[in-house]
Formats: C-alpha cells, structure tokens, sequence
C-alpha cells in the first residue's frame, strides 16, 4: 500500500497518467452532470463513438497523429454527429432515440472502416490510432495531460460563469425563452462543452467506453444530495476518483488497459451509490418500506391473505 | 382609449399541414381575470405558447401594453404546465422560485441576498414559506403549482399567463389559487388562465375567450358565455354534456 502511495508521486509515468485520468474525471463528471439531468445521456455516447472517423480523417487529411490534430478531428466530428441527431429528430418522424442509434452506428462503423484502411496503408507512420477505441492511458505524456488539464479548465470555467444559465436551460427551457434568455444559443454552448469533455477523454478511456465517465459520475452523485451544486461537485470528484483508482489499478495488475478499469472503477461507485445512499438508496427505500408496513400492521391489525 | 393589456392578430399557427389556431385576432383590456376555453385539441395552450413565442407561428403579431411583445417580456409572467418539468431535479423550492428574477438579474449575475428575500415574499403570498428549502420531489401536487405561481409572482408582472393553474389539484389549494388570481386582478393585473372546468367558469372569470382553432368568441362573461357561443365551440360534444347534466339527480 505504501509503496502505492509512493509510485503515485513519484512514478512519474504513473504520476502523469494518474494525473490526466484525474482531469478528464473532474471535467466528464461535472459536465455528465447536466447530460444526466437533461436526460441526453446517451447523446454522450453518441458524440464519443462519433469521434472515431473524425480522429482517422484528420490523420488521413494531414498526415499528422499529433492529439491535438486528432482531437480536434474528434470534436468537429462529435459537433456534427450532434447537430444531425437534433435534425434528424426535429424535422423528420424519426424519434430522437431512434436517430441516436443511427448516427452512433453509422459514425462508429465508418470509422472502423477508416481505421482497418489507414492499418493496410504501407506506411510506418500508421500505427497507434487503434488506441482510440478504448484508450491507451499508458501512452499519455506530460504534454497531452496539460493539453487535456487546459481544455479541462476552458470548459470548468465556462460552466462556472454560465451556471444560472444552465440551470435554467436544465429545468425549464421554456420559462428561460419567456424571460428573453436565448435557450438555444446557451443549449449549444453547453452541447459544446459536452463534446469538449468527451473528445479530453478519447485518449485515456477511448470512443467505446468513454460515455461511461459521463453518466457514471452523475448517477452515483445524484444518489447522495438534491443540490445541483453539490451534485457536480461530488460527480467531479467520484469522476477523479475513479480516473486514479483505475489507473493505479492497472498499473499493480500486469496487462490490466487502465482505461476499462477506471470504467470499472466509476462503476463500483455507482452501484454502491445505488444501493447505499440514504434516502434514494435502494436498501434505504426498502428499509423505510419494510418499517412503515410493520407500523401499519401495528395499527391495523393483522393480515389475513 | 386606455392601452389594451393583450392585442393579437391574424395570428395561425400550425404543425405540417394541419392548422391548430387560424387567424386569431384577440383584444384583452387590462385588469380581467380570462379563461380561454374550448374543447381539447382546440389550441389553447398553444395560443399562450405562441403569444409568448415558445412555437413558431405562421403569421401574426402580439402587443402588450401597446408596444411589441419582444420589447415588454419584463411585464409578462408565465406559469407552464406542472408537467412539463422534472419535479425530481435536484434543486430547492427557494432555488425555482429565485428563477422568477433571472429576467431582471440578465447575464452571469447571481441571485443575492435581495433576490432570495423577494422569493421569499412570493412564496409567503402562496402560504409555501415553509417549504423554501424543501427539495422539490417531495411537494405535492398543489404545492408544487404554488411553487410555479411564486416563481411568477416574483416575477411582478403586468400579465400573467397560466397554463391549468387548478389542473390536479385539491379543492383547498384551488380556493387559494383563486383568491391570489382575483387579488392579482384587484391590483390591476391582467391574468390569463387556461381552463378547461366549464362548470366553475362564471364563477371565477370575469372574462371568456372561447377557441376552437378559430376564435368563437371573446368578451366580457355575461356577453359571452353564453349556451349559443358554447355550441358554436364545443359542438355536439357540447349536446353531450348538457344531456348529461340534466340526467344526473
């Protein structure tokens, strides 16, 4: 244990990776938060597997395997898979949940294909998309972690600055339009953060896994207060929290991929919070149940059937 | 002529190719107590959805005061349905009702000190004080409409838009709502309500604007609600319930 603590800090391989995986669970955390309350948890997933052709035509387009050509492949593509989910919806029969699958199959399929093509180009320089699929935490260096960290602090800040804002879009859009706010503009910023938190991810947890750190977070949060505030808070924090913990796993468990054990990781905090929360916890629920029966039964008698 | 509280023309709305309002043309004095009425499906929640610009419209235009709607959203209140939000969002009944100032407060501020006391005399106006730091998945029905009719009144309006204010609730908490429409109106205040219990109708309004896609009619009470007019909007349905009434002891 103590020699776990000790790599932590001073690994540096192990300080960097704990580090980056840290930042993207603070920032999916708090901004899976709003997905969750808006019920679009599943547009997370959406945006994150549609980032795959965009990481493999931006390699394609400029040669380039750099995260930041990568990422930024990643994110107009994650941007356009969103606006065409929101059409799709709004002007056609399709439902939105229908058109979320769509554009998540489609995005994703074309971007497998992509990538086995750019595998067959006899090119050495090919190598090492594939570890967008579900992350390769081993692989981040100090500079993507500080480009993940100032991404990372750009959204954290605007979700700061705009919180009223979000609030209101998040409760009741249309009370926010009557007040004159303009609830599309500040849905889209919101969107865009959302994008921005998912593509800080795609190198560490991967396009397939990555909606996990979104929802996860906010899930196990939303168990433990009814205060949005806090809710973000605590959701950034479990989201850390399981960024470490995966990380710090993986790296005890020989050819353990860190990124499926922070999923693992953030998926034991929800189902702790599920069962052991007070008041909305499961075993809460059926204890508080489970009491009031007895008590009715005190006082009215006895069953019969 | 004293300024109208409410000028609508020509206003349609309409989803594909179907019209759900045609060519409304509706003038509303200041300092009524309105119950627009029809049968359902007869457009009156769109009516107050696009008066407050919440769905497109195919043609029309809204005055308030005299002056466009865009330019008088200080003066408007609006109470949605209760169902239209998720009453499980983590937040405090002090917290929605707070919400009612963030037209005035614009950008980036904060509500303060001064924000949470108006809150705080809006939901005394609607005997809800105790419930300020309640979260709001454990209100009741009622309460929860309290809730939505504070987060208006902070918003100290000129016109209030309600969307079924008495919609599931209980006869206590109608009667409150009730006294809170009619002192709205005593201070002057224009209030337009989404109604759909004829029975109770004469009783609480003073004003009809009877709908069915089209206007059928639109005045004070006594000149409008009338078994004529209400033919004319409800139709046979209309028949239906009459026969109904008489057949009950």
């Amino acid at each position: 244990m103590i020699e776990l603590f000790n790599n932590l800090f001073f690994d540096h391989t192990l300080r960097t990776v704990a580090l980056g995986a840290g930042a993207l669970g603070i920032v999916s955390g708090a901004l899976g938060s709003f997905a969750v309350l808006r019920r679009q948890s599943l547009l997370g997933d959406a945006i994150s597997h549609a980032a795959l052709p965009g990481i493999a035509l931006a390699f394609l387009l400029t040669g380039n395997k750099s995260a930041l050509v990568l990422l930024s492949g990643a994110a107009i593509a994650g941007a356009i898979a969103t606006w065409l989910v929101t059409n799709i919806a709004g002007l056609t029969r399709v439902k939105y949940d229908s058109a979320l699958g769509i554009i998540l199959s489609v995005f994703f399929g074309f971007g497998l294909v992509l990538l086995t093509y750019i595998q067959k180009q006899p090119n050495a320089n090919q190598a090492g998309l594939e570890k967008y699929l579900f992350g390769q935490a081993a692989a981040i260096v100090e500079k993507d972690v500080l480009i993940m960290a100032g991404l990372g602090l750009v959204a954290l800040f605007l979700l700061f600055l705009f919180w009223k804002e979000f609030k209101l879009l998040s409760f009741d859009r249309d009370f926010g339009t009557t007040m004159g706010y303009p609830m599309a503009l500040i849905d889209f910023v919101l969107t865009t953060l959302l994008v921005l938190a998912i593509v800080i991810g795609l190198q560490t947890v991967g396009v397939v896994l990555m909606s996990a750190m979104l929802i996860a977070p906010a899930v196990a949060a939303r168990q433990w207060t009814d205060n949005l505030a806090i809710m973000v808070l605590l959701a950034a924090f479990f989201g850390a929290l399981a960024g470490v913990s995966g990380t710090v796993a993986s790296s005890t468990i020989s050819r353990m991929p860190a990124g499926p054990a922070i999923v693992v990781a953030v998926s034991f905090l929800v189902v702790l919070s599920i069962l052991f929360a007070p008041r909305r916890g499961v075993i809460w629920q059926r204890g508080r149940d489970y009491l009031l029966r007895q008590r009715f039964r005190a006082l009215g008698g006895k069953k019969d059937v | 002529m004293p300024t109208n509280a409410l000028d609508v023309s020509d206003l349609t709305v309409a989803y594909k190719e179907k019209p759900v309002l045609w060519d409304i043309d509706l003038t509303v004095p200041p300092a009524v107590l309105l119950a627009v009425i029809g049968p359902n499906g007869a457009g009156k929640t769109t009516l107050i959805k696009s008066i407050l610009g919440l769905i497109p419209t195919v043609a029309g235009s809204v005055r308030i005061y005299g002056r466009p709607y865009k330019e008088q959203r200080k003066q408007v209140a609006y109470v949605p349905q209760r169902g239209t939000v998720d009453w499980d969002f983590p937040t405090s009944v002090l917290d929605v009702v707070t919400m009612g100032l963030y037209g005035t407060l614009g950008w980036l501020k904060r509500p303060g000190k001064k924000e949470k006391k108006l809150a705080m005399e809006a939901l005394e106006m609607v005997a809800m004080q105790d419930y300020a730091h309640r979260q709001i998945s454990q209100l009741s029905g009622g309460q929860q409409q309290r809730v939505f009719l504070a987060r208006a009144l902070v918003q100290q309006a000129e016109i209030y838009f309600m969307d079924e204010p008495f919609q599931g609730v209980d006869a206590m908490t109608e009667k409150a709502i009730l006294r809170l429409l009619k002192d709205l109106r005593s201070a002057g205040k224009t209030v337009i309500v989404v109604h759909h219990d004829l029975q109770t109708v004469p009783e609480y309004f003073d004003w009809v604007t009877l709908l069915n896609t089209r206007l059928v009619a639109n005045g004070p009470m006594e000149e409008v609600f009338t078994e004529a007019n209400l033919e004319k909007a409800y139709g046979g349905r209309f028949m239906q319930l009459k026969a109904t009434a008489r057949a009950l002891p």
